[in-house]
């Protein structure tokens, strides 16, 4: 383009290229470390920065989630049909326990109520379930986070509990519109209050990227079994109480362990619980209203 | 002047090719598998697409790219923003300057050098989130996320030829 200084900008060109590509390198290291800063400070629009991103990319996660999913059903069901026998005894026997249960519970609802009239008890606040697909999973060591499509205007706000299975699987930190995303309780930043159903005591359940989740803040001289349930208490007014969380397995000086009863490497499919709570002060951004 | 027209178009569309191939690697990387405890350790197909395209292609896998890369990833997997920018960022630079030696080199070369990249990226992941949980992590997952990795880059790195070759050879 300029033939006349072609030869000195050529002799000049490759040492500002370097140096060029040394700065975008330095410029690149610190803008990510900038950022790592901003979503420290900021992580209330770098949350709804984030619920975008993941709305633009919830189609494609779901689409490309599903061969995947059907794939591992169809090896589920072959490995299903092997013990279909076995597993049939086994639910034979189960049904005829829980029969007896029912009839428990179905004695102690009418006592329950009766009660409940007696003593003039305000109702509990009634409980929806919006039910959602996993979609994607972190794919990262540090992170316990499942993505799953339902978001806004199913009706999905930050800080529902998701339950799956057997119990409670963790918290919801970002609303989209359409997607949202679930903090498992085994997650490192995961606390949830919980409450020991044999001792009642209360307690914070902590998760440290482990499989199991560690129990915080008990005395030291309480007298917590092996084996014992662990229930959300609804402290905090955040969770509703009484959601089954897991058992505890270990009780040792390094700390209780906690086994979360729902599967937590194999969920598919979630329901998210609607409390019925005005999440006011949990959802400093401004809402769909 | 139609002909040049679409020959651009083609042309911007073909060099368009890593990127997209690594966007997709990171939405194939948070698959569910419903197998047990495999979301901790899910193979990182990410940098193997930024190393490959770095040694191949430099020109199309520029730091800028795969700052952008890192950036959708952190948004994606929902950790703090900025650690996968950094570490796909380092790794780009780090294989650029070995560029000439990988290049020239053979696959288990190549496979050898990915190897030491895997290892860095761990380590630097590692260190990123533990000063920002301001906690000692576990290695481990890491390490075994390194691992298979590792152990994946044959199949992706076959993937990858098939994909150079197809869209950018011309």
């Amino acid at each position: 383009m300029k033939p006349r200084s072609s030869g000195s900008v050529i002799r000049l060109a490759a040492p500002l290229r370097a140096l060029a590509q040394r700065f975008s390198f330095l410029l690149l290291v610190l803008a990510s470390i900038a950022l790592m800063m901003v979503g420290k400070i900021e992580s209330v629009s770098v949350d709804s920065a984030r619920a975008r991103v993941t709305d633009a990319f919830a189609p494609i996660l779901d689409a490309i989630s599903r061969p995947a999913a059907t794939a591992a059903r169809v090896v589920e069901s072959a490995v299903e049909l092997e013990n279909a026998f076995d597993e049939n005894q086994r639910l034979k026997a189960e049904n005829a326990r829980l029969l007896q249960w029912k009839q428990a519970a179905l004695r102690l609802e009418s006592e329950n109520n009766s009660l409940r009239s007696l003593l003039r008890v305000r109702p509990e606040p009634s409980v929806n379930y919006i039910a959602a697909r996993v979609i994607a999973t972190p794919g990262s060591s540090f992170v316990r986070t499942l993505v799953v499509t339902a978001g806004k205007r199913d009706g999905v706000r930050k800080g529902q509990a998701a339950l799956a299975g057997a119990g409670l699987v963790g918290r919801v930190i970002e609303v989209g519109e359409w997607s949202s995303r679930v903090l498992l309780l085994t997650d490192i930043n995961a606390r949830i209050p919980v409450i020991l159903s044999n001792t009642r005591q209360r307690s914070i359940l902590a998760g440290d990227n482990s499989d199991q989740a560690k129990l915080l803040y008990l005395p030291p001289d309480s007298p917590i079994q092996v084996g014992e349930r662990v229930v959300t208490s609804g402290d905090g007014g955040l969770l509703p109480p009484g959601l089954p969380v897991g058992v505890v397995t270990a009780v040792s000086e390094r700390g209780i362990r906690v086994l979360p009863s729902a599967d937590l490497s194999r969920v598919e499919h979630l329901r998210l619980v609607d409390f019925g709570l005005p999440s006011t002060d949990l959802d400093p951004s401004p809402d769909s209203k | 002047m139609t002909a040049t027209f679409w020959q651009k178009v083609d042309k911007t569309g073909r060099n368009l090719a890593p990127f997209a191939v690594t966007v997709m690697m990171v939405l194939v990387g948070m698959i569910p598998l419903p197998v047990p405890g495999y979301a901790p350790v899910a193979p990182n197909l990410t940098l193997v697409s930024v190393y490959y395209w770095t040694i191949h292609r430099p020109d199309l896998m520029r730091p800028g790219v795969a700052f952008l890369i890192g950036l959708l990833q952190d948004f994606l997997i929902g950790g703090p923003l900025g650690v996968n920018a950094l570490l796909l960022v380092v790794a780009q630079w780090a294989v650029l300057n070995q560029r000439r030696v990988f290049l020239a080199s053979t696959f288990a070369l190549l496979w050898f050098g990915f190897t030491l990249v895997m290892a860095g990226a761990v380590l630097l992941q590692w260190l990123a989130f533990s000063v920002l949980d301001a906690v000692t992590l576990s290695i481990l997952p890491a390490l075994f996320q390194g691992l298979l990795t590792v152990a994946v880059f044959p199949a992706v790195g076959w993937l990858l030829i098939r994909v150079h070759r197809a869209f950018l050879n011309g």
